[in-house]
């Protein structure tokens, strides 16, 4: 899952051509991949990695690259890993789920590297600490050393430029990939950066190496991998970019990678102990530059790592210090809890941590101020539950499949996907979806589910999925499910987009990453194919999407797959800049707060109330006109008009 | 004049107001006057209707991380009132100077009636108790007047450029302006943005100082 960035404008360039522009993150990662010669790029959308692949779509044509979406990661890393063994620079970015689903390849590809014609590979993943747009907040540094890949982290938007640009370079020196590990706070951070020379890469794509593995060469190339690996090292262990900066003989030094960096940059500017705390940055994640370490933490006789999310250098720190006698040195971070152990890293939690072990009076604000927030801030925060759109599909969907698993009176389980329609978990949606996972997991778990019967299992069993995450996952567990008689309804959310990423491409439109007409695979007759029942239907028509999902529900066996088109309504303002109807409620017909049915039951963010009066109405600058809600309204006060242009 | 460095701005509001099109407007504007610039952007899951906040740092000295430190905001410019006393909860201190829109967007658990959206003299007293400088204008009222109430967040533009605490001058910031909106957009937001303007320096706030 993810947020959505649209409506954001494209920082336009300064007056001089070579000028410093302030872009995200990813644009800048985007940028140094093209002046570092990258010739194919490809990836699967995800918060925070997906503005990556846009911005080189969007220079394709310039730049003569081929960009594409791929149907998920494990598809796009290949697409690229082939294009670096022809001889060709490739890049895939992903997020940090995607990187497991990618992760089977590319442990293979460490193992065989990329070949002897000059291509070279970089794989960007996206980590999300604190879980603003993910369903977990894992930590893809340990997917380096499990695949061995070497990785590499930045600590800025300018070093990310370097850094990726390095990247390449070692790729193709050592002729296999190298992992680039971004995270939320540089993906979705701008700053200022200069446009550097864009270098082409002009090879001639062709294929001679031998990069077989099969279970007896696979145990020499592992042994070559590490060999190689020991090579890494010494550039890293020598590597300017890990870089001590501090006092000579400091109380404290604060080992810190990424987000961290910053964060203890600001924590001993606030705290005025720059002259009593170090800081070293590692930027080579792995192989880890023990030696360094080892020479750098003597200095202090405590150690503070600041890094998110996981302990994986406090860890890797403790290792290179026990090996080596330097017990004396205290090292304190997430697992000892002097950081909590989750989490993003903040200025405030180094500045906490740093208190406690230097045992320094610090105080983040005054306890006055803080009474003043207790006291008078706190009891008004309510919180803001989050919702579907105005004019979304999804919320007609589930109105209809609520009202369909009510009338089937068997209560149905209902097992969800990744995409806008989690939100239903949230208390803005129905709260339908009992079961929720990874990409692709609903239909996989529904059909375990839905073989149980034999066991006395005895609920209906619905999959919701969306488009993109169809292709994405869903594919290979639906025919799983068919073939090995399991019993379900799969629901297909098709809003004709990968809508929560920013409406990126997917198989299923006729349009592909760089907006050029391409086949368009319809889902409904792959789902035939695999020997599912298909229905197609409009979700905006309530009463026969609930009446054919009743059906459905009925027909208890098989795999009945139900299609519930409708274009993302944020997808529709854009394309079209048409309100298909004026929607407004009439007072003299609406029972208010007493009837509350559209502001409960509807929850659409367009209806508001008068908190005086009790009275709803609809607000005209959110209202979409959809004109779903003029269906629900049991005392048909709702009422739509003719169309009125934007 | 002395700001202090780094300089802290958090732009806040729920999905869909445009706080983000703000700080990266500001970002672009101090770039020029050759400050280092960093933005934050948190956004979550919000699609439409969540809490999403910008902070932006500028400083003379050095590029800096993008996260605002616990405490440490020197402007909240608000386009939602509740997120703007959020803000203060987690930015706040005795010397901030603080802009919001009056114009609640009431979260779905109060559309529901599960929960009671704060009363205007309440949200008022705790954002003026909690800020050294408060200004509270109309701005989607104004944006309303000006053609939509998109446009409050460039209302509120104009409210913070007619404090003088940005210490910008006027006219770099309309042509900013002009050049972040959609060009049949231009005139509408330009008058959305005096409006904010006029309000702010009709109001005592002009007369604030950086401290």
């Amino acid at each position: 899952m993810s947020g959505s960035q649209q409506n954001i404008k494209t920082m336009k360039p300064q007056s001089k051509a070579k000028a410093a522009r302030l872009i995200l993150g990813n644009e800048a990662i985007a940028e140094a991949a093209i002046e570092a010669g990258v010739n194919y790029a490809a990836g699967y959308p995800g918060t925070p990695s997906s503005e990556i692949i846009q911005t080189l779509a969007n220079q394709a044509e310039k730049f003569n690259l081929r960009v594409e979406w791929s149907t998920n990661e494990k598809v796009a890393a290949e697409g690229a890993a082939a294009a670096a063994v022809a001889g060709l620079r490739s890049l895939v970015s992903m997020k940090n789920a995607g990187l497991s689903v990618a992760l089977d390849f590319l442990t293979h590809l460490s193992l065989t590297g990329i070949g002897k014609r000059g291509g070279s590979m970089v794989v960007v993943v996206c980590d999300d600490p604190d879980a603003h747009s993910s369903g977990d907040e894992t930590d893809s540094r340990w997917l380096s050393r499990f695949s061995y890949a070497p990785m590499l982290e930045p600590s800025s938007i300018d070093e990310a430029k370097r850094i990726i640009s390095w990247a390449f370079h070692l790729s193709q020196e050592f002729a296999c990939h190298v992992m680039v590990r971004s995270y939320t706070r540089l993906s979705h951070a701008s700053a200022l950066v200069k446009p550097g020379k864009k270098a082409r890469h002009k090879a001639k794509p062709a294929t001679d190496s031998s990069l077989s593995l099969t279970p007896y060469l696979a145990r020499p190339a592992h042994g070559r991998t590490l060999a190689r690996l020991a090579i890494f090292l010494t550039y890293f262990e020598n590597s300017p970019y890990n870089a001590y900066e501090g006092p000579d003989d400091p109380d404290l030094i604060v080992v810190a990678s990424g987000s961290g960096v910053n964060c203890a940059r600001d924590a001993i500017d606030i705290m005025g102990l720059e002259n009593k705390i170090g800081l070293l940055k590692i930027v080579t994640i792995w192989p880890f530059p023990e030696s360094l370490i080892l020479k750098i933490l003597p200095k202090a006789k405590r150690v503070l790592v600041a890094e998110e999310v996981d302990p994986y250098l406090e860890v890797h720190v403790n290792a290179a210090l026990n090996r080596c006698d330097g017990r004396r040195i205290k090292v304190f971070g997430r697992e000892t809890g002097h950081i909590e152990p989750y989490g993003e890293i903040t200025p405030e939690r180094v500045c906490t941590a740093i208190a406690q072990i230097l045992r320094v009076k610090f105080r983040l604000r005054s306890s006055e101020y803080q009474a003043q927030i207790d006291t008078n801030a706190e009891p008004l925060l309510i919180n803001r539950g989050l919702s579907w759109c105005p004019g979304c599909p999804h919320r007609a969907s589930f109105w209809a499949i609520e009202r369909a698993i009510k009338k089937d009176g068997r209560d149905a389980y209902i097992i969800g996907d990744i995409g806008c329609y989690t939100l239903d978990v949230f208390p803005g949606g129905k709260g339908q979806m009992k079961l929720l996972h990874a990409m692709g997991s609903g239909a996989g778990l529904a059909s375990g589910l839905g073989r149980l019967t034999s066991f006395g299992y005895k609920h209906p069993i619905i999959s919701i999925c969306g488009d993109s995450t169809f292709f994405h996952a869903s594919m290979p567990a639906l025919i799983n499910a068919v073939h090995n008689d399991s019993h379900f309804v799969q629901v297909i959310l098709d809003n004709e987009a990968t809508a929560m990423t920013g409406f990126q491409p997917h198989p299923g439109i006729s349009l592909n990453a760089v907006g050029q007409p391409a086949p368009r695979i319809k889902m409904e007759d792959l789902c035939q194919a695999m020997g599912a029942q298909v229905v197609v239907a409009d979700p905006f028509d309530l009463k026969e999407t609930t009446r054919i999902m009743r059906d459905l529900l009925r027909r208890d066996q098989g795999v009945q797959v139900l299609i519930l088109r409708r274009t993302c309504e944020l997808l529709r303002m854009k394309q079209t800049r048409k309100i298909p109807f004026s929607v407004s409620i009439d007072p003299e017909r609406c029972r208010g707060r007493k009837c509350g049915f559209c502001l409960q039951q509807f929850q659409c963010p367009a209806f508001d109330i008068k908190l005086e009066t009790e009275q709803p109405y609809i607000r005209s600058d959110m209202c979409s006109g959809c004109g779903v809600c003029v269906q629900i309204c049991p005392s048909k006060a709702i009422l739509k008009k003719e169309q009125i242009q934007y | 004049m002395n700001r202090h460095d780094p300089h802290n701005i958090v732009v806040s509001g729920v999905g869909g107001q445009g706080n983000i099109l703000i700080a990266r407007l500001l970002g672009r504007l101090f770039a020029i006057k050759g400050y280092q610039v960093s933005i934050a952007e948190t956004f979550g899951a919000a699609q439409r209707g969540g809490s999403v906040f910008s902070s932006l740092r500028i400083s003379k000295k050095k590029t800096g991380g993008p996260l605002i430190p616990f405490g440490r905001a020197d402007i909240i410019i608000g386009i939602e009132p509740l997120e703007t006393l959020r803000m203060l909860k987690y930015f706040g201190n005795p010397n901030v100077s603080t802009f919001t829109n009056d114009k609640p967007v009431y979260p779905i658990g109060v559309l529901r009636g599960n929960d009671r959206y704060p009363s205007t003299g309440k949200l008022k007293a705790a954002l003026k108790t909690l800020s050294k400088n408060l200004l509270i204008i109309p701005a989607t009222e104004a944006a309303l007047e000006c053609g939509g109430a998109i446009m409050a967040n460039i209302v509120m533009l104009g409210a913070l450029a007619g404090s003088e605490l940005l210490l910008l001058p006027k006219e770099d910031i309309i042509a900013e302006v002009k050049e972040s909106v959609p060009a049949d957009k231009v005139s509408m937001n330009l008058k959305a943005f005096e409006m904010g303007f006029e309000l702010s320096q009709r109001s005592s706030v002009k007369h604030l100082c950086p401290s």
